[in-house]
């Protein structure tokens, strides 16, 4: 066993134990901690598979930024306001279905993906190749995203303003 | 550095683990060193002498407050939630130790020269800001708590102009490896970032006075990302009793202060990289010059060291030169000047480098 299979092992394991305490810890808080430890393992899998970009833009985004307002979210309300936050099983039937075709159409998109096993064969960096695409290919979704973003940060910033009337 | 142990040792595993010691001592001798820097530095603004006894001018002071820490009873309190608290100092440890792995001391060691560079050291800071919201939240102790959503509100919104400097500077050498913008500004001293790099002609005329803005935003956003004075909210001894650190005592405190003062080298480096040559000389190598190759290497570590120390000497100078920020004065000075300047900053060098 090469060390990048022990890595890819620790960090599999490390991305579904703690997706799994994600949804079964009772402590809210508790599970958005658990939280950085999957987002963590994810980048981590993206690493072993030559993403160099995608796995920082992961930690960036996700640990950096989501997960910190996520925090911010749950220890304010929780602690500070006193609200009850509805824990436990809500609807399982129907989160059962959606992650089994979740899960369905991630396994086939993994089937039939050409993967690239030789080492040779994967780019050394990935960063300038998709800079070029999101500006030449992909433009249209690129921008389209940034208006998405922006109405969204407009709409966000317009909710959190209205008490002042 | 890695591949050079691994054919020495005959193992990856040797070489990974090997090659990550070199940060880590670093980083332990310079916290004890910039320790007793900031009490001496402290002492000297305000007419006092500072530690004396320990050692020469008290240089062994911080050796001695380090012995007396490890000793310590590491209390937690009753109230606590005992796994986030004794997780947090090694979380927020971790992702400074985390961006070390990105500095170039000299051309010949750095710990990983992936393409990535400085945008993993940006984004390993979130480990930093989830690790203080850990703290704070672990401590159960509404000082701490407090201190800890300031730390991540402020480090989240100076995260701003700093990756919009960065983007600017990425843009000027066209590379996000440290390492590869430390080779661009090879030379003498007006090689350097803020007089312009690698650039030619009218271009790097132009680019100095914009080049000298972005060092100064991203300068005042790196204090506030260390939450050093005037942006020290996050402890404000004042009011806030010692911020998320509070209830800390013993090793884990003493995880918090490496980390902190880690993070101060890390912040001066990362402008040294940018404006200051990196590990380049400003006036020639004394290796070049006599033909011995090893001297080369340690040369540019004492330049990169030397210049990192001189901005560590400026955030300790700046500390007892002016006073704390409020909170509403934080925020303005992030979202309504730095972020506008950043961003105009950006569009000129853009402009400047499209001709």
């Amino acid at each position: 066993m090469s060390i990048y299979d022990f890595i890819f092992y620790l960090f599999a394991a490390i991305t579904i134990v703690s997706g799994l305490m994600v949804v079964s810890s009772g402590n809210i808080v508790r599970s958005a901690f658990y939280l950085l430890a999957t987002l963590f393992g994810i980048s981590g899998l993206y690493v072993l598979l030559g993403a160099d970009f995608v796995a920082v833009t992961q930690i960036m985004v996700y640990i950096g930024g989501i997960l910190i307002l996520l925090l911010f979210g749950v220890m304010l309300t929780s602690d500070i306001t006193h609200i009850e936050i509805k824990k436990g099983k809500v609807a399982v039937l129907p989160a059962v279905v959606g992650v089994g075709v979740l899960l369905g159409s991630i396994t086939s998109i993994m089937m039939k993906t050409n993967w690239k096993i030789e080492l040779s064969k994967i780019q050394q960096t990935t960063t300038y190749d998709l800079g070029k695409l999101l500006i030449t290919d992909y433009v249209l979704i690129f921008e389209l995203l940034g208006i998405l973003l922006l109405i969204a940060m407009i709409g966000a910033a317009s909710m959190a303003r209205r008490d002042d009337k | 550095m890695q591949n050079y142990i691994s054919e020495i040792t005959g193992s990856d595993i040797i070489a990974f683990v090997l090659g990550t010691v070199p940060p880590l001592a670093f980083m332990v001798v310079f916290t004890l060193f910039a320790v007793w820097l900031e009490r001496k530095v402290s002492a000297h603004m305000q007419d006092r002498l500072g530690p004396m006894r320990v050692g020469w001018h008290g240089s062994l002071q911080t050796l001695a407050d380090f012995l007396k820490l490890l000793q310590k009873e590491d209390i937690v309190a009753s109230a606590t939630d005992k796994a986030l608290f004794n997780i947090a100092p090694y979380l927020v440890f971790v992702g400074t130790f985390l961006a070390y792995a990105m500095l170039p001391f000299t051309s010949i060691y750095i710990g990983s020269n992936a393409d990535v560079g400085i945008f993993f050291v940006l984004a390993v800071s979130g480990f930093v800001v989830a690790g203080l919201l850990m703290a704070g939240w672990g401590s159960n102790n509404k000082y701490s708590l407090y201190g800890a959503m300031r730390s991540a509100a402020q480090i989240v919104s100076y995260e701003i102009p700093t990756a919009l400097i960065v983007l600017t500077m990425i843009m000027v050498y066209g590379s996000m490896s440290l390492n590869d913008i430390s080779v661009q500004q090879a030379g003498f001293i007006w090689d350097w970032g803020i007089f312009g790099g690698a650039l030619t002609g009218i271009a790097k005329f132009l680019i100095i006075p914009f080049m000298l803005i972005a060092f100064i935003i991203l300068f005042i956003s790196s204090l506030a990302e260390t939450n050093r004075t005037p942006f020290d909210l996050p402890e404000s001894e004042s009011e806030l009793v010692a911020g998320f650190s509070t209830e800390y005592s013993g090793v884990k405190f003493a995880m918090f202060f490496l980390a902190e003062f880690a993070n101060m080298f890390l912040v001066s480096s990362i402008l040294v990289v940018f404006f200051f040559g990196g590990y380049q000389s400003p006036i020639g190598y004394l290796g070049h010059l006599l033909g011995i190759d090893w001297l080369v290497p340690i040369e540019q570590t004492f330049w990169f060291i030397a210049k990192g120390l001189f901005f560590v000497f400026v955030q300790m100078w700046l500390r007892w030169t002016l006073p704390r920020v409020r909170v509403d004065q934080l925020m303005a000075i992030c979202w309504k000047y730095l972020i506008p300047y950043a961003f105009f900053n950006l569009l000129i060098v853009g402009l400047i480098l499209l001709i």
